[in-house]
């Protein structure tokens, strides 16, 4: 009898000390908070959990989702991109600009990509091989990429032309707002990406390459990565993504306007924050930024349903921000 | 009073936990004033715990801590230098980009009604600079300063709060030895003014020159104290690991193929090398700190760019862009700084096991995980690092452990050239024989090493030719039966040899 009570009691010890030893994945925890958050929609709202809303907040979050991906990544490396919310401009109006002037679909998408191509390979190019802090390179790209989206939709002048080209090409439109059976074709673009770009970080060379750099640039180099080249990559897939984006946002809204993706770099930044990246790299993941790109999209999709102002909206994005860092910042240091 | 006896410290029954881990246990250290006070014992042993509760760092969980006659528990860093505690850590805490005076006076600059008073600053500066024999201008930006002169200002800091009592941990792991011993010139001032010194090393050579009592900790327990001149480096090694380290040279079994040969080699701070590495051989680099050793090892690995000269290998010129080429060709490097230059501490064990090696374990960019984690587990049996979880983060191992981490990252790739900077430097006792055991081992499968070394015994033990630098130039290469620590020495201070 005792001995049985004592078999018992090891197994017990055996079960819980398994339990602890669990580790959950990191971004279980924010995955908990956005359950909640849907939780709560769905019993204050009747409407939020109809599939015509919840495809809706994933539409909305696909542009930034998308270039969540890129900018994870950028950040892992322990860089940042500020001029995503531009080179999707950028990209987008050149595309449009191209339709405009009577070009086919495939030369202007080819102009459309390759315009953002550009713009990451020169921010990745400054970066790496010049040296030049991140944070100031593309916050340099941001005011550039704007001025030329003004520039390929007003021309020399810049003056007495429309500042926005309506986009009436089929294809463009159903990128952007097309549907295959109930989900919007953007979602599945998302999450395509998604799986692709996890499975890439996660068993590539490249992938881990990416993760060592912003852990010990240093002890990368050595190591036998190639950083630099790794760095331009990185900024010049997050080029790809952005001009991505802004093929979607004009097929959307058929328009490719000037002030598109204004203030969006930081929503992305804050997607992946809110994910769980640290700003000084190594550690992030695509998951991750998904889902933080979906809390603020939840967030923003509630205050609608509840008729809420909009300034509470902004104020709620801005805290929830500030509370995932210091929750993520306690939970470090209590490790 | 008797200075001699009257007791400062006195830390008894003193037990830390952190989460599974028994760091100290039942540990007892007392310390009097004016005496120089060693505190030894191989990694983990339980001595930064302690430092780090007498500093206020850590909360011990249990035990009594009596400082002048009162028992204490200070909830913070702050409380404890207050009292007169001043710990030096081993990576310097100053602010390079202020000055001697704002590094001294840091966190209490002197004011009246918020204008800072300079002058006065200053001059309780220059008192405290004089006490440590330093002569610079106060007003000096640390970044000019060299290593030594740094650790001299927190000396100054130390004395300017009025210190009691002053730890200091691995003081001269980064010190030349003239720098040493003007450390020990110091120290041995400061213990006069009735000043007492807790000194933490790993070098036994050192504690012997200038403590005055020893007390050994091992793995978290008090093993004994005992009056300097009554012991010996044997007895204390004893205490330390119950056993005594064995350190006698082995024939090396190599052959006549050149496996290296670096010809004329010149760039930065050293001019004009040439030396052949052959199969199977360790090649000691032996020279004071700043000879360019570490140097000539980076151009050969490709890390830093040569001026002029050539490298082949196998025979063959080769001209390494990055290190990624020369790992390719062959080549591998363990740098002498672990936890900058090659570890991604907050990265799992097994990445840092795995990143010079997926290459070759990944098929189309692809990495072949179970191929992976059975290279791991691989070495982590044969080098037998102790770990909980090959998924924890590196710096979750002890110094040894993390050093055989790096090791087993290089042998994966099986390399025919493995370049060793100081590759025992801040490891235990227990690794570093495993590690020397290690070396053989691969010299025996046909790789061929270089050992950058300070430690004369660990060149001389290891070494089957030794190469000594000499500000920069390659001073001799002596065979095995001319090699002895006073030829070495002579050679690498420029007493005889390089007739240039």
């Amino acid at each position: 009898m005792v001995s049985e009570n004592a078999y018992v009691e090891t197994e017990k010890i055996t079960i819980l000390s398994r339990i602890k030893n669990t580790t959950l994945p990191g971004e279980s925890g924010v995955f908990a908070a956005l359950m909640v958050m849907c939780i709560i929609m769905s019993i204050a709202s009747p409407y939020f959990l109809k599939t015509v809303n919840i495809f809706n907040i994933m539409r909305n979050m696909s542009t930034i989702g998308i270039m969540a991906i890129g900018m994870t990544m950028i950040i892992v490396t322990g860089g940042i991109d500020l001029s995503v919310g531009s080179q999707m401009a950028v990209a987008g109006m050149i595309m449009a600009r191209m339709l405009q002037n009577g070009f086919p679909i495939v030369p202007s998408l080819i102009i459309g990509f390759g315009m953002g191509l550009l713009t990451g390979f020169f921010n990745g190019f400054m970066i790496s091989r010049l040296k030049v802090t991140p944070f100031i390179v593309t916050l340099g790209m941001l005011s550039i990429a704007r001025g030329m989206t003004v520039f390929f939709a007003t021309g020399t002048k810049g003056v007495g032309v429309a500042s926005n080209i309506t986009v009436k090409d089929p294809f463009v439109n159903f990128v952007g707002g097309g549907y295959i059976g109930p989900i919007p074709f953007p979602v599945i673009i998302m999450f395509v990406l998604v799986f692709i770009f996890s499975y890439f970080l996660k068993n590539t060379v490249l992938g881990r390459q990416i993760y060592a750099i912003g852990s010990n640039e240093e002890a990368a180099r050595l190591t036998g990565v190639n950083v630099d080249r790794v760095k331009v990559l990185t900024y010049t897939f997050m080029g790809f993504l952005c001009a991505l984006s802004g093929i979607i946002s004009a097929g959307l809204l058929s328009t490719a306007a000037t002030n598109i993706g204004t203030g969006t770099e930081l929503d992305v930044v804050a997607a992946v924050v809110i994910g769980g990246a640290s700003l000084s790299g190594g550690r992030g993941s695509i998951a991750g930024s998904i889902i933080g790109a979906a809390i603020m999209a939840v967030l923003r999709n509630s205050f609608v349903l509840l008729k809420m102002p909009g300034y509470m909206q902004t104020i709620s994005i801005g805290a929830i921000i500030i509370l995932a860092v210091t929750i993520d910042t306690l939970r470090q240091r209590k490790q | 009073m008797n200075t001699d006896t009257e007791v400062l410290v006195e830390c008894s029954g003193v037990f830390k936990q952190f989460g599974g881990l028994q760091a100290l246990n039942d540990v007892q250290l007392d310390i009097r004033r004016g005496e120089v006070h060693a505190l030894v014992g191989e990694n983990g042993a339980g001595k930064s715990t302690l430092i780090k509760i007498l500093g206020g760092i850590y909360k011990r969980d249990k035990g009594t801590i009596l400082y002048q006659g009162k028992n204490v528990k200070y909830e913070s860093p702050l409380e404890a230098i207050r009292d007169g505690i001043a710990i030096i850590h081993q990576e310097l805490s100053v602010l390079l980009y202020m000055n001697v005076i704002e590094n001294i006076f840091m966190g209490r600059m002197i004011s009246k009604n918020g204008i800072l008073q300079w002058k006065e600053m200053e001059e309780l500066s220059r008192k405290a600079m004089d006490l440590v024999g330093l002569k610079i201008d106060p007003y000096c930006e640390l970044s000019y300063l060299s290593i030594s002169q740094r650790q001299m200002i927190e000396i100054a800091r130390a004395l300017s709060i009025d210190a009691k009592l002053i730890i200091m941990d691995e003081p001269n792991s980064s010190l030349s030895e003239g720098e040493t011993e003007k450390l020990f010139n110091v120290i041995r001032n400061l213990v006069k003014r009735g000043i007492s010194i807790l000194y933490v090393s790993h070098k036994m050579e050192e504690v012997l020159e200038i403590s005055n009592r020893i007390t050994v900790f091992k793995d978290g327990r008090y093993s004994g104290t005992s009056k300097t001149n009554e012991v010996t480096v044997d007895d204390i090694i004893q205490m330390m690991v119950g056993r005594e380290l064995e350190r006698h040279y082995e024939e090396g079994l190599f052959s006549d193929e050149v496996v290296l040969e670096i010809d004329h080699l010149s760039g930065g701070v050293f001019k004009d090398i040439s030396f052949k590495l052959r199969k199977g051989e360790i090649l000691g680099l032996s020279g004071l700190v700043g000879a360019g050793r570490s140097e000539i090892c980076r151009a050969i690995f490709a890390a830093d760019k040569h001026d002029e000269g050539c490298i082949y290998l196998h025979g063959k010129k080769k001209n390494f862009k990055n290190p990624g080429d020369a790992i390719r060709a062959g080549l591998a490097m363990v740098p002498e700084d672990r936890k900058n230059l090659s570890l991604f501490l907050e990265m799992p064990i097994q990445f840092n096991m795995n990143m010079a090696n997926y290459p070759i374990l990944a098929k189309r960019g692809i990495i072949n995980y179970s191929k992976a984690k059975g290279e791991a587990e691989n070495y982590i049996e044969k080098l037998s690092i102790k770990l909980r979880k090959k998924e924890d983060p590196v710096k979750s191992l002890s110094g040894g452990n993390q050093q055989k981490t790096v090791l087993s990252r290089w042998l994966a790739t099986n390399p025919d050239v493995l370049i060793l900077d100081e590759p025992t430097h801040g490891v235990d006792i227990g690794a570093k024989a495993e590690i020397y055991k290690l070396m053989r081992t691969l010299t025996g499968q046909g790789i061929s090493i270089i050992l950058i070394s300070s430690e004369l015994p660990e060149i001389i033990a290891m070494s089957d030719r030794v190469a000594i630098l000499h500000e920069g130039n390659l001073a001799k290469i002596l065979n095995r039966e001319e090699v002895s620590e006073e030829t070495i020495m002579s050679y690498a201070t420029g007493i005889r040899g390089a007739a240039v």
